[in-house]
């Protein structure tokens, strides 16, 4: 294989495989400040204890977030050189924004969320874990601010000496607010949530149906059904498809790949489930006419560009077209799931008793992430061969130095230690979710009222921290 | 002149990250042979628990201010030293990991080779930052086409790996005197008896950096050699060094580690005033140099990205301070500790 193949591949490897972990930072952020923001208002313990337990849970996911992130940061450089060169202008000044107003952020206050429940009250407490929810979600709008002006580029001029040519930024805010930012950022807003919401109801499901702090588990599904159905619906049926029409209004090569649409044509057919020959340059499987078209445009009769009249045609288009479809069946199959779960426990809480519908609501958190990571690879497939859109192909944006020997040693580096770090992460996950929350007694150093909660309080109380030794 | 402010806040940015994931290493380094059973161990690991990830983010930052501001130079950096980033990436993540598991189970099997990993790893990434920073002082093969050609070996040189050296013992140093502040007892007894051994093992090796830098003359001796009066940063180097010495002595361990930290800061400035304008210096020909004029973006990227460093960066400031001040005192172990 050569090294644009492999580093290609690596960035495939790596970039899926971090992108597990922001959408639950987001997802699970949002739901944890829900409970600890019940705590708030009713002062039940059990909304603390919660508080507690999904504050460890967040833990684990964060720092394999910021683990994995630091890596992709390194490869734009070390791979992708000659791309880092083009466009370090533009999508550098971007992900340094990302550092000084999303990382310091979390990074500062992290601490604070995950060490904070024995030394500040719970509104202080709820104000830090806010602060890391806050910047988790600027950390996303910064990262889809950057990848949406490699598939949408505007507010650029292509400056060509002195070698080597690049994109220089003729206004920041027309490279932030690009055509396709708002619609992805939505979609992966809610995806996140969604996530977020499947992940705490997955796990209150299991626990009722291992009967194992099953009171919890119940004030847990009330709390994250509702969440889940909301956040799954409006993806489906508002943050997904406009998505796909900013798509196909910006990127038409990337819809003929995403549909496998070789002809130019009207009333052109989506397909259920279809296959593509990228060799006979053919689409095979079950199709709806003219739902590509009003998809695309709202006309089921309206024209839509196929591969063929592309001057730079799609690269990728099967993979492209089954990532597309697995994320649109998968994130529409999670809809009537969610219904189904909403509807059994408002009747009654009938959840409780069936235990196949829990079993389901367990699964759906995997089916949730997958739906993400298929999502972006119809973004990164759909756009090849370009690196940055109609500006700079991918084959263009390698590092000359970097030989096929060193990135497969690196790729196999890589492979195993997330291999590893997988096989650590779900050990210690389990770990965390069979041993579930812990009684407030055994987390508690000193009773809630002692702790200071305000700010006042904080930097007044001289008290709190000093003068207490180790032993 | 935009040029000129962001060669400043980036060595401002690297003097960061080195003084504050410099002390969390430091104690990593210091973690097997100081902290002697598990409460101990435990202690070390809770004095930067809550504030190492926050640390870590000036090395995020660091980088993407180098892809926004110098993309040419990141490029070219990162792409030639593949291996050795490679290999900082592999170390960063598997000690984050360590912290993380080490207190995970009671066993004392488990948390004793995940104490073991986590002073490696601490020490091994102390090193290679180190060896990194060195090579790039001795000068990097960069052609005319900007591109480094080079592999791990190469890097190695007996210089970088002197400079290496002196990195992991100033961390240690540091460490040992972020303990000091943050615990009491026996920790703090032990680490107050070796402060004089680590202080003395970094003076040394430093003192062999400095005359080694002169005698294989160095690309950023030369400045030096033309001018008398920069020789104020590695005196006010030496001053702070005395100072932190002088501080720990009388038992004031907090002034003691700002002239610590202020120390490392000095020393970075004082490389990087003989580095300047040069970002990275070509050992093939000194026109094909990488300067903070030819490897940086344009004037408006430039002024963007100082707006965005002028807003933030005052709440940064701000907030750090303030989980820090949160955290302040000698560090307990507490349920919901590591």
């Amino acid at each position: 294989m050569d090294a644009e193949l492999l580093a290609r591949l690596q960035f495939t490897l790596t970039a899926s495989y971090h992108f597990i972990f922001p959408p639950l930072s987001m997802g699970l952020g949002l739901m944890l400040l829900v409970v600890s923001g019940l705590y708030l208002r009713t002062r039940d313990p059990k909304w603390r204890r919660l508080s507690f337990f999904w504050v460890k849970v967040y833990g684990i996911v964060f720092a394999m977030g910021v683990a994995t992130g630091i890596v992709q940061e390194f490869e734009f450089g070390m791979n992708w050189a000659d791309y880092s060169r083009f466009v370090g202008n533009i999508f550098g000044s971007l992900l340094a924004a990302e550092g000084v107003f999303a990382f310091f952020l979390e990074g500062g206050f992290l601490g604070l969320m995950l060490f904070g429940g024995n030394r500040l009250g719970p509104r202080m407490w709820f104000l830090a874990s806010l602060m890391v929810v806050v910047g988790a979600h600027f950390s996303a709008i910064w990262i889809v601010a950057a990848n949406s002006w490699m598939q949408t580029p505007a507010g650029y001029d292509i400056q060509a000496l002195p070698e080597p040519a690049r994109a220089v930024m003729t206004d920041f805010w027309a490279t932030v607010l690009t055509p396709s930012f708002m619609p992805r950022l939505l979609h992966v807003f809610f995806a996140s949530w969604t996530a977020g919401a499947a992940f705490v109801a997955s796990v209150s499901a299991y626990y009722v149906l291992k009967a194992r702090h099953a009171d919890l588990g119940r004030a847990s599904l009330a709390v994250a059904v509702p969440f889940f159905i909301v956040f799954a619906v409006a993806n489906a049926f508002v943050f997904g498809p406009e998505s796909a029409r900013s798509v196909a209004e910006n990127q038409p090569t990337k819809l003929a790949a995403m549909e496998g649409t070789w002809q130019t044509e009207a009333g052109a057919p989506a397909y259920l489930v279809g296959w593509v020959d990228e060799e006979a340059g053919t689409t095979t499987g079950l199709a709806v006419p003219g739902l590509l078209s009003f998809l695309a445009t709202g006309d089921p009769n309206a024209t839509i560009a196929g591969i063929d009249s592309f001057e730079t045609p799609p690269t990728v288009v099967n993979l492209t077209f089954q990532s597309y479809h697995l994320m649109v069946g998968l994130g529409f199959a999670i809809v009537p799931f969610a219904l189904l779960a909403g509807v059994l426990w408002f009747w009654k809480r009938k959840l409780l008793e069936y235990r196949w519908a829990l079993w389901i609501l367990v699964s759906t958190v995997f089916v949730a992430l997958f739906v993400i990571t298929a999502g972006w690879w119809v973004a990164e497939f759909g756009r090849q061969p370009w690196i940055v859109y109609d500006l700079l192909l991918t084959a263009r944006g390698t590092s000359p130095v970097v030989s096929a020997e060193e990135i497969v040693v690196s790729l196999g580096g890589f492979i195993l230690l997330y291999t590893i770090l997988l096989v650590l992460f779900l050990f210690l996950l389990n770990q965390k979710i069979q041993h579930g929350p812990e009684p407030l007694e055994s987390l508690e150093a000193r009773p809630v009222g002692e702790l200071p909660d305000t700010l006042r309080d904080i930097f007044r109380a001289r008290s709190t921290g000093e003068g207490r030794r180790t032993h | 002149m935009l040029n000129e402010i962001w060669f400043i806040l980036f060595v401002v940015i690297i003097s960061g990250y080195l003084i504050l994931d410099g002390f969390d290493m430091g104690v990593g380094i210091l973690h097997l042979p100081l902290a002697r059973n598990d409460l101990e161990r435990r202690t070390l690991l809770n004095s930067i628990g809550p504030v190492w990830d926050g640390n870590e983010v000036w090395l995020v930052l660091g980088g993407g201010v180098l892809f926004a501001i110098f993309p040419f130079a990141y490029a070219s950096l990162f792409s030639g030293f593949y291996a050795a980033f490679m290999l900082v990436l592999v170390v960063l993540i598997l000690r984050a990991v360590t912290l993380e598991f080490r207190s995970q189970r009671p066993s004392p099997r488990w948390r004793s080779a995940w104490d073991a990993a986590f002073a490696t790893t601490s020490l091994v990434l102390a090193l290679l930052l180190g060896v990194a920073f060195g090579a790039i002082l001795g000068g990097v093969p960069l052609g005319a086409d900007q591109e480094i050609v080079t592999n791990l070996f190469e890097l190695l040189t007996p210089f970088a790996l002197l400079v290496g050296l002196t990195t992991v013992a100033m961390f240690a140093m540091h460490g040992a005197i972020y303990l000091m502040m943050k615990t009491g007892g026996d920790i703090q007894a032990r680490a107050r008896r070796w402060l004089p051994y680590l202080m003395g093992g970094f003076v040394a090796l430093n003192t062999l950096v400095v005359i080694a830098s002169l005698l294989l003359d160095q690309p950023f001796t030369a400045r030096y050699r033309e001018e008398i009066w920069p020789i104020i940063f590695p005196a006010a180097a030496l001053a702070a060094m005395g100072a932190t010495w002088w501080f720990a002595q009388r038992a004031r361990y907090f002034p003691a580690f700002v002239a610590s930290s202020a120390m490392i800061l000095l020393l970075i400035v004082a490389a990087a005033y003989g580095m300047h304008p040069n970002l990275l210096v070509s050992s093939i020909d000194a026109a094909y140099n990488l300067t903070i004029f030819n490897a940086a973006s344009e004037a408006n990227t430039l002024t963007v990205a100082l707006v965005i460093a002028l807003i933030g960066m005052p709440f940064v400031l701000l907030y750090t301070s303030g989980v820090y001040y949160v955290f302040r005192g000698k560090v307990v172990v507490e349920p919901d500790s590591y």
